[in-house]
């Protein structure tokens, strides 16, 4: 990255100014830097060995209070009162909350009103800000860059790294602006953009980046809209993605429970108006796209670039010239039990899940049971909601809209991860199709032999009327009961 | 971690694009808190087919995986370079990796050597034409050789030497300790900590 002289982008200037230590050297040879980690994200999964790590080495956790765990891969979201019947998932939870014990590291376990999905639980708490370094040991964590910090996942090797020194050995990170003008079309969302970067730059397209969306389309948006742009930069293989902080990020983050308070507000918001890319800074790369031409964008294939628009057709192996995507396009049709050429609108859909850590906020629930309300399920579908944390789980109880998705027919869970990944019961079976508001489509992601369309949480609603993959737009008939 | 100058193994031509790491090893074995023990889970979702290469003689007891493109896409899990590393391999070979599979590559020995696509393209040729030939990944030199090509492959220079001298990455840090102390006196006051823990009530 540049030197501080020149005009600096977004990720520079956060990255900038947590360097512990400057690598030495130039160009390919340059050794990596050392950078601060001002919060350190843990959930039961990827923690495990790293706390076994330090043990073994004798080594203690630097900064237990720069550290938060949360249960939420592993836990049921039914009967959460009940003990977790699943043995190995228990003993993963238990092993959690010992070493949380041991280690002095705050935990909100099942039941808890602070515990849900970790990067649903960050923003919520008020402790992901903006210009801090957040990592977790989970691809995801780019979520918590939509409030312009800089948020990447990372093995538990480097978990254990974190915990015993609060820092990290890093390269620079390329930088990619992704420019989204315009106004979106009713009805299209957050999660069409994300996919439609995604299919736009590739699986790959953004290895080695960190994308910083830009232009009107994302600074309309609200902030939990921007977290599931941010979610998913990982699905276009970037390291992390991010919004500069605006007033709608001081907005959201003032008053929660962990934000600065009184003279550290003025502080925070003076320095947080300095964290945007200055005028001139270069982008090691720039993607454009219309947020006017943009429309409900869907997968139809086991990877989150093999997405089209829902108005559209599956396609045909043909329509690819790359050897590798014509192969990978008909082992996907294969999997998925498609055939080329049939209109994204008649594929017909076994179950919906709205949930994840790409679309489980309030907002998400709000757009979904605005769609529903006074509509008619269709019988076939199954339809799971799952809330991202207890919290939203309480604020959409408080709403009413557990009622509207109950009248409906759908199930209200309790908060996790739940089925965008089956690490609990939530899992399909063999061959069943989903419309899912999760972030991956990966062969069994959803339970083995499991067939994921990746849709926006309006898709999914009408998507659950309808019967097949739909936007609101299809649903002409008017509502069945008021 | 162990020091990895030179691996000879049988090379496994494995001719996709985009194998993500839910296919590496999938979440259900992630619900264990062992570090070694998951050879059994390499793959474990498409072992069950039996014509899938793993389950097929020489390839059994391959130890570099030659693969398409965009090579450990997906979730950070860690686990799938302990289950590829458990099962015997020393190496993969791919045109383009997922920034954090490699990064965890390079922290548990793994060698992540990344080859241009032409070169790949014809070490799956011989791999196949030939099956149970050797490819050797020599990282003092940077190449890999299969039959009777030689290939340079492409790797950062701190992850070679910390590959090549089996170095600690903590240890390493912890040598700057002093340099962290000093970096956390001038964090400003506004950064928010979790304890002690604040909630809405």
């Amino acid at each position: 990255m540049s030197t501080m002289q020149s005009p600096q982008t977004l990720a520079e200037k956060v990255w900038n100014a947590h360097v512990v230590r400057q690598g030495e050297g130039q160009g390919e040879a340059r050794q990596p830097d050392l950078i601060y980690i001002d919060l350190h994200l843990l959930h039961e999964v990827t923690s495990p060995q790293a706390f076994e790590g330090l043990r073994l080495a004798g080594r203690k956790l630097r900064r237990p209070d720069l550290t938060i765990a949360t249960e939420d891969h592993n836990t049921p979201t039914l009967d959460i009162d009940k003990p977790i019947a699943d043995l190995t998932s228990r003993t993963q939870i238990f092993t959690l909350r010992d070493n949380c014990k041991e280690f002095g590291v705050r935990l909100h376990s099942l039941g808890d009103k602070e515990q849900g999905i970790v990067h649903v639980v960050g923003p919520q708490l008020g402790l992901t800000q903006p210009g801090m370094t957040v990592v977790c040991g989970d691809s995801h964590t780019s979520t918590h860059g939509a409030f312009g910090a800089l948020a990447f996942g990372i093995g538990t090797s480097e978990v254990e790294h974190v915990m015993a020194t609060q820092s990290l050995s890093l390269k620079p990170f390329k930088t990619m602006s992704i420019n989204v003008e315009g106004t979106l079309k009713p009805g299209v969302t957050a999660k069409d953009i994300i996919l439609a970067v995604i299919a736009k730059i590739g699986t790959g397209g953004g290895q080695g980046y960190v994308l910083e969306y830009r232009g009107s389309a994302i600074r309309a948006l609200s902030m939990d809209a921007r977290m599931t742009i941010c979610n998913m930069s990982i699905e276009a293989g970037a390291r992390a993605g991010m919004i500069a902080p605006d007033e709608t990020t001081f907005e959201y983050v003032k008053g929660r429970p962990h934000a600065p308070q009184g003279a550290d507000w003025d502080a925070a918001v003076e320095y947080w108006q300095t964290l945007q890319s200055d005028e001139g800074a270069r982008f090691d790369n720039e993607v454009f796209l219309n947020a006017d031409e943009l429309e409900p964008f869907v997968t139809w294939g086991t990877n989150p670039g093999q997405g089209v628009s829902l108005s559209s057709r599956v396609p045909v192996p043909e329509d690819f010239e790359d050897e590798n995507d014509r192969k990978a396009c008909e082992r996907a049709l294969e999997y998925m039990g498609l055939i080329g050429g049939t209109p994204m609108k008649e594929i017909r859909v076994d179950t919906v899940f709205l949930g994840s850590c790409t679309n489980s906020r309030m907002e998400d629930l709000r757009a979904a049971a605005e769609i529903i309300k006074g509509r008619e399920k269709d019988p076939q579908i199954r339809m799971i909601v799952v809330p991202g944390s207890a919290r939203v789980r309480l604020e959409a109880e408080a709403e009413g809209l557990d009622q509207v998705f109950k009248d409906f027919g759908a199930e209200w869970r309790f908060a996790g991860c739940s089925m965008c990944l089956g690490m609990n019961p939530d899992q399909l079976a063999e061959q069943e199709r989903c419309a899912s508001t999760s972030n991956r489509n990966f062969e069994g992601r959803q339970g083995k032999g499991g067939r994921t369309h990746l849709v926006s949480p309006l898709v999914a609603a009408a998507t659950a009327v309808r019967g097949t993959l739909a936007s609101p737009a299809d649903l002409i008939n008017a509502p069945v009961s008021v | 971690m162990e020091k990895v100058i030179t691996h000879t193994g049988i090379g496994v031509p494995l001719r996709q694009s985009n194998i993500d790491t839910d296919q590496i090893i999938p979440a259900v074995y992630l619900k264990r808190i062992t570090r070694t023990g998951f050879e059994d889970a390499l793959f474990a979702g498409w072992r069950r087919d039996e014509n899938f290469i793993l389950n097929t003689e020489p390839y059994t007891n391959g130890s570099v995986l030659v693969a398409g493109p965009d090579f450990g896409t997906g979730s950070s899990r860690e686990h799938a370079v302990w289950a590829l590393k458990d099962y015997g391999f020393k190496a993969v070979i791919s045109s383009r990796f997922a920034d954090i599979f490699r990064g965890n590559s390079g922290k548990q020995g793994l060698v992540a050597a990344e080859v241009a696509q032409s070169d790949i393209e014809l070490i799956w040729k011989e791999l196949e034409n030939n099956p149970g030939t050797e490819v050797t990944v020599n990282l003092e030199a940077r190449t890999v050789q299969c039959g009777s090509i030689l290939a340079p492959f492409q790797i950062d220079d701190y992850t070679r030497w910390r590959l090549m001298e089996g170095l600690d990455d903590i240890g390493l840090t912890l040598q700057h300790e002093e340099d962290i102390t000093s970096f956390e006196a001038t964090r400003p006051a506004f950064k928010p900590q979790t304890l002690p823990a604040r909630t809405a009530g």
